[in-house]
């Protein structure tokens, strides 16, 4: 592979670490007041340029770049996602950070740096760029956390990332090296082959699924690896908190699955075990405590950690081989696409909310519906997508992962995320009973026009999902047959 | 292929709410008015399609079939048969009677009112036309969503509870149903609710196809709702604002029934067969158990929310015996079944026609007394004689006297029911002696006879004629059906009959 090739490979992930760069200059030489829409525009456009080389140059190599980067679709996906994602998440800090921290600037270059890490951690295919790329993500991830620093609570936020994150990390690369250390390669496809040739040290391939999956569960914050991200989504600053609950959210799948798949298939039965059961009490969990919080953003971290044992369910019960669209790795990737712009789409609310009554709490949301039509009606169609109601992108996504769970027969996974959404209704739409039935503040409510752009494209691909799911079911499905078939 | 006649009843109503997200909110009048215009387009196509149905043919007609997610075999697909035109046309009817109802009576967000009722049409249509399995569900659950808002925003005192109750009992039912749809699915590769029905999947499987049973059954069993299932219809009907009630009686409870006629009787009737017994004794229960708690109740509202519990406990009663007719193999059978399945069909549409009507009779009489306390009135026959005579006509519609349209339902599920299930049906009996009790003792007894308290009441004033108006074309149905009502029962006829012919 000539250097020139290298280069247009990486071009997004390139362009990204010119543009944080860039930001970070920008932000020191230019000292006026209005600087921070030029700054958000030049981090948009940077990412709308990764965006663009990543669809122009994102060729499907056959063999991993450099040996440690695969550039497969199923990478693709996840990049584009990410971009997306973070798209939308610097349109919705917009104004955010005013009033809050003289040092803004900065704040759109680490969430630049964040992007990248997911970009390089979700090709990753050999253990050692695994755990580095990994590590970049979750220190650029506690920077953003503790960017309030003269708030206590986005330090706490951060120092309680940071020690779960150094713990879990820890424990991540203790499991990579077990597999190491039994195999005698950083290859994840030869760790595979090892594993599935040799006898020897097969028992160890058991303590090393646990070891890494408290890596993987902690980024997605699976349960028992979820504890920090309550107290972490309430303290961060609030696009911080829609960029966490989404962006690290799916590179954690992205590793979990890949690594799992390239890895591990000949212990495909134990990690399924080890998955269901964590798929079921996720869920659960996340749902009963939900009910109980006062604070939206604390209710939609739990919200979130349910919605990761959902997305579990397509892992636990994939099938490849067979002629169904069924195949459970899709649904997850489809459930992720619907979730990206229903949660992004109901924390630009949050976020409208709080700029204009400085609180997270729910029972503020009351009479929203007076203040901002928009606002509380975009919020239903979030909720609404968050339960999984038809006409919705969430539907979408949990018909694929329910779909799956019935297809392979695991009917007992099926029942409990059935019950778990009904459970879930419960908490969204106590939200909405306070947006439309409860009386409340009735001055009106301004929301920027970044904001509201973000809630109407949120909202319109909400609706798209939901009511023309086919494109997304195309992509999803395609970009996970190659990883698919490698399993069987 | 014609006019998308169906299509057009189903979203004209949404493309309605849509506009009027655009119109300023405080030009009510004209968000009133134009919804009733827009709801006038569906009343008309819909009078059109009960013409214009085949009846000679039968079957499905007006189908139209539109690949929609490929990759997983959906489609769009809608046709009406003999049981679903009248229900759309019911849809219309009570719809637009609703619309101009409450053009009168609702004051307070009206822009949003209009919004969710007209969503909420097309939820309704769409659940009688779909006839794939995605496309139902779509619709059973997107109908879900404006009621609830319904009942919260516009409700009576107690609204924020009926209304998540409400809602989590019906998402409750049918999430368990769309395993059971995915369930299929992977069995016969579609989710074509009219193959399902021919290839009866699980037939192989008897405890897989009692499971997929269960599953449809409790699902449209909530929404009937039948005993046990039934607790939380009274809070959700009494806090309805008046035109949520009527559409709540009159045609959201239909959607169960329906559901039972189109999707677990023919896809499901070996399991059926043998669970018959049991659904059986449920809709007897539901028959007796809702009309003595119909007595107990001294809440208007509340006593004509029971009363569709029992009334709605013969249209399962029917459905039930036509299921048990499969035990038989003589041809007899085969006729009472499709007469059991004519007098439930023709329940669900005179039951919306009067109870609809008796809702809307609560809601006037409340709109001026402020209360609907049974115990506090007396003596309103002299000082409200047109209203008198129209609750008349209506209550013993209700009760199913004969000449009115109430009697042909319950007298054709008893003729048809005898025959298959004799004892379950004797006991079915009482409920009518019930009915009859509760509404001449408590309603006529209690609101119009006996003393008349002239200082609290004197002030009362009868029907307007916005509120005459409402009724006419309600009592005109009630009367003219319980005369002839051939248009309605063979029309029925045609699907009925096709659908025991296939089991």
């Amino acid at each position: 592979m000539s250097a020139v090739d290298i280069f247009t490979a990486f071009a997004p992930e390139l362009i990204l670490l010119l543009g944080s760069l860039f930001l970070i200059v920008l932000d020191m030489a230019w000292r006026k007041a209005e600087k921070e829409a030029a700054v958000l525009s030049a981090a948009l456009a940077f990412v709308a340029l990764s965006f663009i080389l990543l669809l122009v140059f994102g060729r499907i190599s056959p063999s991993p770049i450099l040996g440690v980067l695969a550039s497969d679709r199923f990478a693709l996906f996840f990049k584009g996602l990410a971009l997306v994602g973070t798209g939308l998440v610097l349109l919705s800090s917009y104004r955010y950070l005013e009033g809050h921290t003289p040092y803004r600037g900065e704040f759109y270059a680490f969430l630049l740096l964040v992007t990248l890490a997911i970009l390089l951690v979700v090709g990753a295919v050999n253990l050692l760029m695994l755990y580095l790329v990994f590590e970049f993500l979750s220190l650029t991830s506690y920077i953003l956390v503790g960017y309030l620093r003269e708030e206590g609570k986005s330090s706490e936020a951060a120092i309680k990332y940071f020690l779960y994150g150094v713990t879990a990390s820890a424990l991540m690369l203790y499991g990579m090296s077990l597999l190491y250390g039994v195999t005698g390669t950083l290859d994840l496809a030869k760790i595979g082959q090892a594993l599935s040739k040799s006898e020897v040290g097969g028992w160890l391939a058991f303590p090393a699924i646990v070891l890494l999956l408290a890596g993987f569960g902690f980024k997605i914050a699976l349960v028992p690896f979820h504890q920090w991200s309550p107290d972490t989504y309430e303290g961060a600053p609030t696009p911080v908190t829609a960029f966490l609950s989404v962006g690290p959210k799916a590179a954690g799948f992205a590793v979990l699955v890949r690594v799992f798949i390239t890895a591990l298939p000949s212990f495909r039965p134990e990690w399924a075990a080890v998955l269901a059961g964590i798929s079921m009490v996720t869920m659960t969990l996340g749902n009963l405590v939900a009910l109980r919080q006062e604070n939206i953003k604390r209710m939609l971290a739990y919200s979130s950690i349910a919605h990761a044992g959902y997305i579990l369910m397509g892992v636990v019960c994939m099938v490849s081989g067979v002629n169904s669209y069924f195949t459970g790795l899709n649904g997850v990737l489809i459930y992720l696409m619907a979730y990206l712009f229903t949660n992004l789409g109901a924390f630009a609310v949050v976020i409208a909310v709080e700029r204009a009554t400085g609180s997270n709490r729910i029972a503020d949301y009351a009479g929203l519906i007076k203040r901002e039509p928009l606002l509380a009606g975009a919020m239903i169609v979030f909720l609404l997508s968050l339960i999984g109601i038809p006409g919705t992108g969430g539907f979408v996504g949990k018909f694929f992962v329910f779909g799956a769970a019935i297809q392979v027969q695991f009917y007992v996974l099926a029942l409990v995320g059935i019950i778990n959404s009904v459970i879930s209704a419960f908490y969204y739409l106590n939200v909405v009973r306070h947006m439309f039935f409860l009386p409340g503040d009735e001055s009106p409510i301004s929301v920027n026009p970044a904001l509201r752009w973000v809630v109407i494209a949120s909202l319109i691909l909400v609706f798209f999902i939901g009511l023309y799911p086919h494109p997304f079911i195309s992509v999803g499905t395609e970009a996970v047959q190659i990883l698919g078939s490698a399993i069987f | 292929m014609g006019f998308p006649i169906l299509s057009a009843i189903t979203f004209i109503p949404a493309l309605g709410a849509l506009i009027i997200l655009f119109f300023p909110k405080e030009k009510v009048n004209l968000i009133r008015w134009f919804a009733i215009a827009v709801s006038l387009i569906p009343l008309a196509l819909s009078i059109y399609l009960w013409i214009a149905y085949n009846q000679t043919e039968g079957g499905i007609q007006f189908v139209e079939r539109h690949i929609w997610i490929p990759a997983i075999n959906v489609w769009y697909h809608v046709g009406v048969d003999g049981i679903s035109v009248p229900m759309v046309f019911l849809t219309s009817l009570l719809s637009t009677l609703g619309y101009f109802y409450s053009a009168y009576t609702i004051h307070e967000r009206v822009k949003e009112y209009y919004f969710l009722f007209l969503l909420l049409q097309t939820g309704m249509y769409g659940v009688f036309v779909a006839l794939d399995f995605v496309l139902f569900y779509v619709f059973w659950e997107i109908g879900l969503v404006p009621m609830y808002l319904l009942i919260g925003v516009w409700g009576g005192k107690n609204r924020e509870y009926a209304a998540i109750k409400f809602f989590l009992y019906t998402l409750a039912g049918s999430v368990f149903m769309l395993l059971a749809i995915l369930g299929i699915y992977f069995t016969t590769g579609s989710f074509d609710i009219l193959k399902a029905a021919e290839v009866h999947p699980f037939a192989d499987n008897f405890t897989l196809a009692s499971l997929a049973f269960w599953a449809f059954f409790v699902a449209f069993a909530i929404k009937v709702p039948s005993f046990p299932f039934h607790t939380w219809l009274p809070d959700a009907h009494t806090e309805a604002p008046t035109a949520g009630s009527v559409i709540l009686a009159g045609i959201l409870l239909k959607l169960g029934c329906y559901g039972l006629l189109r999707i677990v009787l023919p896809i499901f009737p070996e399991p059926f067969r043998f669970y018959a017994p049991i659904v059986a004794i449920l809709g007897l229960i539901s028959i007796v158990y809702g009309a003595f708690v119909c007595m107990a109740q001294w809440d208007l509202k509340r006593l004509i929310a029971y009363s569709s519990v029992a009334h709605m406990g013969y249209v399962v009663l029917g459905i039930a015996a036509a299921a048990a007719s499969l035990n038989f193999n003589h041809p007899s059978f085969k006729e009472s079944a499709a007469i059991a399945l004519n007098g439930a069909t023709m329940q669900m549409f005179n039951h919306g026609i009067i109870t609809g009507g008796l809702f809307f009779l609560v809601g006037m009489i409340y709109e001026r007394a402020h209360t609907r306390d049974l115990k506090v009135f007396g003596g309103l026959g002299a000082k409200l004689p047109y209203y008198y005579a129209v609750v008349m006509i209506t209550g013993l519609a209700s009760l199913g006297l004969p000449g009115l349209a109430g009697f042909w339902g319950e007298f054709l599920v008893f003729r048809g029911a005898f025959h298959i299930i004799p004892y379950i049906v004797a006991f079915g009996i009482i409920g009518v002696v019930a009915t009859a009790g509760y509404i001449l003792w408590k309603v006529v007894q209690f609101m119009f006879l006996g003393p008349f308290n002239e200082e609290k009441w004197g002030h009362l004033t009868d029907m307007e004629a916005f509120e005459k108006l409402t009724m006419w074309p309600l009592l005109l149905f009630m009367v003219g059906l319980g005369f002839y009502p051939a248009p309605l029962l063979n029309i029925i006829n045609t699907a009925t009959t096709a659908l025991m012919g296939k089991l």
